[in-house]
């Protein structure tokens, strides 16, 4: 019996990698916050992601929980901030981009299910003193993980 | 006659392009994210006087989640699930009725004259919402607005908002505004 000939694997491989390098992105950070969306049936899509800066709100992920507590906590970038630090972060991400594309930036708030509001109005607030009005409260299409 | 050169050994191409594939397996994300866009009302200047804004009483309707996490539309208690309901019947007010929002006749472009509601939808929270009902209701009052531009530009296009033209939109969100407003957050208590 014939062996299969596999000389064509190399190039099926080669075009699922394509694949997937064009469909997908780097992950930029680390989450080190679980945030678990909430549902909603009325999403649209964030239109220019290269200009979202995001905002993860949620309770540490499992193995931090022993340093930094199960409360909800404020994530920029790499690390646990509080709500002053939004304005610097927000400075960091406006100079980071054109002249033109800067009142097109979006702010995606993703905040886990279970946090409360507090703490999402807090950061409401402090978005409105640096002007940074256009937000994003990230949800997800029901039955979609 | 020329000496044939050996083939280069190609077997192990695919193991290698297995190898990159999981490597952009793992660091990268199938990204779409989604979620409810809104605008934020602008701070308001600390040195100039707060004016209130005087809004007619029959023109806004105060949607407040407690900290228990329950709803009340107007002053009356309501599940999430009237509340879509509720909110188209106040914005599109179709029987006129002078508790419900009046409407002014405006001019849009490419369009030309229109009635508008001029009802404004105010979401107050609690500190002790929670972030899921809190969503829950933004996608309610969305879903209402959503309903009422489909309808309206089912009987002006024949067709739905969104299979009409970036300029048909254009004309559908003027004459169906979404006025959501999302309240200052209240003082604490005094005591």
């Amino acid at each position: 019996m014939p062996a299969i000939s596999t000389s064509s694997l190399p190039d099926i491989v080669f075009m699922l990698l394509f694949f997937f390098m064009v469909t997908t992105q780097m992950r930029d950070t680390e989450n080190k916050v679980a945030v678990k969306l909430p549902e909603a049936s009325e999403v649209v899509k964030l239109e220019r992601k290269d200009l979202a800066s995001y905002i993860n709100i949620g309770s540490p992920v499992k193995h931090l929980q022993a340093q930094y507590g199960t409360d909800a906590r404020i994530q920029l970038n790499d690390s646990f901030k509080t709500v002053e630090d939004i304005r610097d972060f927000i400075a960091a991400e406006r100079d980071a981009m054109s002249e033109g594309d800067r009142q097109l930036m979006t702010v995606s708030i993703k905040a886990d299910e279970n946090v409360r509001m507090g703490i999402v109005t807090d950061v409401k607030q402090e978005l409105r003193r640096c002007s940074a009005l256009k937000i994003m409260y990230a949800a997800r299409k029901p039955g979609i993980e | 006659m020329a000496k044939k050169t050996p083939e280069i050994n190609s077997s192990s191409t695919a193991d290698i392009a297995f190898l990159l594939l999981c490597y952009f397996l793992m660091t990268t994300t199938m990204g779409s994210q989604t979620g409810l866009s809104r605008r934020l009302p602008p701070m308001p200047d600390q040195n100039q006087k707060v004016e209130d804004q005087k809004v007619n009483r029959r023109n806004i309707v105060v949607v407040r989640i407690n900290a228990q996490d329950r709803l009340f539309a107007g002053s009356e208690p309501m599940d999430v699930t009237q509340l879509k309901d509720k909110m188209k019947e106040f914005l599109s007010n179709p029987a006129d009725d002078p508790e419900l929002p009046e409407k002014t006749e405006i001019d849009i472009e490419g369009y030309g004259k229109c009635l508008v509601s001029k009802g404004v939808i105010s979401l107050q929270n609690d500190r002790g919402t929670s972030y899921q009902a809190y969503i829950a209701v933004q996608n309610e009052l969305v879903k209402a607005v959503n309903e009422l531009r489909d309808e309206w530009s089912m009987s002006t296009y024949g067709k739905k908002y969104s299979r009409l033209t970036e300029e048909q939109q254009e004309i559908v969100r003027k004459a169906v505004p979404q006025n959501i407003s999302e309240a200052e957050p209240k003082e604490e208590k005094k005591k």
